[in-house]
């Protein structure tokens, strides 16, 4: 084992004996950028909806569920998909995000929510995830397209334009405090606060 | 013979009395558009979500809903409308408490939560769309109507 180590050791010390160092660059470089585009394709890949609800976890439960909502359909004919919400948009995080989502793939190997009855039975935990997930920072991908500074108060309701002007205003709550289950059903929701 | 008039006689009063009932036709919201053809839909009205309250037609008129509940859900989990009229939330939303009947069971006892007959909100409070009505309304509440005939009595009087 050590001598296997040693070897690999002094082949990358030694000297190239056979390649140009500008056959090594130049392919080491363009080796680098399909790597680096691969990578990234293969990680856009997986932030579509149609990867999403290639399970059937996803499909016949929450994205089911966003169908009849206003994120889903609306007036002006913006949609938000599923990794709009639940993916950063900042690469770190996003990172971040991914190694997390790792667990997922755990979950549907095995089967954690194959069935509606496991899904209904674990929707609180899953629901509670993506809350604590938001208000730890601060509802970024709610904001990712709904700017507090862009809002027109003249537009919302009184009821809105009062609860904006005031606590989302003053940082005091921010959007999932309020907008809970706006894309999916709700789960029970003894003891959450404001319910 | 007799018998063949007779019911030539009824033949054409049953045809007659038939045209007469395709003048008088109901009207519908089909608007007369033939049955075996789809009506253009009409246009969907918008709900009034302007926060103000509107006047009780009778005292036991359950009020409207002056706001849209697109997407409130009320069901076994959770009730979207009493996480603002709940009698715990009302400081904080400032939106009206749910009446105190809401707390009654059917026997008249109070209880503290609200009861399970009253809990789906949607069974008599309703929003309203800004649309116009299908037929006049002539309808006039009780005090509207005790003081006209007040008002006629104090006429004759004079």
């Amino acid at each position: 084992m050590k001598k296997i180590i040693q070897i690999g050791w002094q082949t990358l010390r030694r000297p190239s004996g056979y390649f140009s160092l500008g056959f090594l660059v130049l392919g080491g470089f363009i080796a680098g950028v399909i790597f680096w585009g691969g990578f990234n394709t293969a990680l856009e890949l997986t932030n579509t909806e149609e990867f999403c609800i290639s399970c059937h976890e996803m499909e016949n439960n929450v994205y089911e569920e966003l169908k009849a909502t206003i994120h889903f359909t609306n007036r002006s004919g913006v949609r938000a998909t599923c990794p709009d919400c639940h993916v950063p948009h900042k690469w770190s995080d996003k990172i971040a995000r991914k190694m997390q989502a790792s667990k997922e793939v755990w979950g549907t190997i095995f089967g954690t929510i194959n069935t509606r009855e496991k899904f209904l039975a674990q929707r609180r935990h899953l629901a509670q995830n993506e809350w604590t997930r938001l208000k730890a920072n601060d509802s970024l991908e709610c904001r990712n397209c709904h700017n507090f500074e862009f809002m027109d108060f003249t537009e919302q309701s009184q009821r809105a334009a009062v609860q904006h002007s005031n606590t989302l205003a003053t940082g005091e709550k921010t959007c999932i405090d309020c907008h809970k289950g706006i894309a999916h059903e709700l789960p029970d929701m003894k003891g959450v606060e404001g319910w | 013979m007799r018998h063949l008039m007779t019911n030539i006689v009824i033949a054409i009063l049953l045809f007659s009395s038939g045209a007469i009932a395709v003048e008088n036709e109901i009207a519908t919201l089909r608007d007369k558009t033939p049955i075996d053809q789809q009506k253009e839909p009409n246009i969907i009205p918008k709900v009034v979500n302007k926060d103000i309250k509107k006047a009780r037609n009778y005292p036991m008129q359950p009020p409207i809903i002056p706001h849209t509940i697109r997407g409130y859900e009320v069901n076994l989990n959770n009730n979207k409308c009493l996480s603002c009229h709940n009698r715990q939330r009302t400081e904080e939303s400032q939106a009206p408490m749910v009446s105190v009947t809401h707390f009654m069971d059917r026997d008249g006892n109070f209880l503290a939560e609200v009861s399970p007959r009253r809990y789906f909100c949607n069974q008599c409070h309703v929003t309203q769309l800004d649309a116009k009505p299908l037929i006049e309304n002539d309808f006039i509440d009780m005090h509207s109507l005790i003081k006209q005939k007040q008002s006629q009595i104090l006429d004759q009087e004079y």
